[in-house]
């Protein structure tokens, strides 16, 4: 038995996901997870840190929190719904996001892996990036606490990758998010953090043969299926 | 931070094969040990087998640092291919769909068998 046995989640061959109180659970049941190498865009490797000076928190406790708190954290506009068990692995998170101008969007991530300082996502096909999110907290050479958020991803499609090119747009869509947990993490435990952020590019070439993913888009499927919703309410 | 507590060794078998020998953890700080072996890879080299039998430990950094891997072998039109891997680890790479991008075998002999090809 490894010692990170019971920190994965085990294999599956699509998602499944029941209906949650208040959430659109469209374009998660029944789609496969999207590793990076599955996606189109560039893949970037972007890590947004924030530490928690003056705090008196280990990594344990910030990571504690943050799972059980995960919602809390994100920005407005965006919901994750998880089950009262939180994040643990093999969990499935369903995500409600706003986009300016757009019917809400519906997709999802599966918990990959968790242990007491730190958390994994993998999203499946549709949703906008492909590839692993890690939520993590360890200490620095100064002794403080660092809280993290690093993807490894690429656009998971042609629409998501030219979205992710317009100014202004692109940025908010993403890289604002993680910003903005990460601020409103270190709020939570009394600190006014500054997030640094580091953007790099690890493969700059289009995967022209992931292209046909659109066909899977989170966005276009929930615009699409948005007048039935509206219909039934 | 994070101290990596994995060791790595490189093994050339002929010109345009490189076994590159992974024992400890495999994590985010795994990064330089890794990286080193496969800078051995020459330009003549078409296949690279990371071996496995000597992995403790894998967390979701492990994971990203062969994304990151594979990234850089593929450019170089290199295959990227394991061995070693016991049940648990080959469901890991099943779960992250590793597993259809870097080619499992059992053992080293069937890794570089598969090589060729």
């Amino acid at each position: 038995m490894s010692r990170d046995d019971g920190n994965w989640a085990k294999p599956v061959k699509t998602l499944d996901a029941d209906d949650r109180a208040g959430a659109i659970s469209g374009n998660v049941r029944g789609r496969r997870l999207n590793p990076a190498n599955g996606g189109f865009g560039r893949l970037f490797q972007k890590t947004f840190q924030v530490k928690l000076a003056g705090a008196s928190v280990t990594p344990q406790e910030v990571v504690k929190t943050w799972k059980s708190e995960f919602a809390s954290f994100w920005p407005k506009g965006q919901k994750m719904f998880l089950h009262a068990t939180g994040i643990a692995p093999g969990e499935v998170g369903i995500i409600n996001a706003s986009i300016p101008g757009a019917p809400t969007m519906a997709t999802g991530v599966l918990v990959i892996y968790a242990d007491d300082v730190s958390f994994s996502f993998m999203s499946p096909e549709g949703h906008p990036f492909a590839g692993p999110l890690t939520f993590s907290a360890h200490t620095d050479e100064q002794g403080t606490t660092v809280a993290q958020v690093q993807e490894l991803t690429r656009a998971s499609d042609p629409f998501w990758e030219l979205t992710m090119m317009v100014p202004v747009l692109g940025e908010r869509m993403q890289n604002d998010i993680w910003r903005l947990t990460l601020r409103n993490l270190a709020d939570r435990f009394n600190v006014n953090g500054r997030v640094e952020s580091k953007i790099v590019v690890v493969d700059g070439h289009w995967q022209w043969r992931n292209a046909k993913n659109i066909w899977q888009n989170a966005a276009i499927r929930s615009g699409l299926t948005a007048p039935a919703r509206w219909l039934r309410r | 931070m994070t101290t990596a507590t994995t060791t790595t060794a490189a093994d050339r078998i002929d010109e345009r094969t490189l076994v590159i020998r992974v024992r400890g953890d495999v994590t985010a700080a795994s990064e330089g040990p890794l990286m080193a072996a496969f800078s051995q890879a020459g330009e003549k080299t078409r296949a690279i087998v990371l071996d496995f039998s000597g992995l403790d430990y894998m967390n979701s950094g492990g994971i990203g640092l062969l994304v990151t891997l594979l990234v850089r072998a593929n450019r170089q039109k290199q295959k990227l291919l394991a061995c070693g891997l016991n049940d648990h680890y080959k469901q890991i790479f099943e779960l992250t769909r590793l597993d259809e991008a870097i080619g499992i075998h059992d053992t080293e002999v069937a890794a570089l068998a598969a090589s060729k090809e």
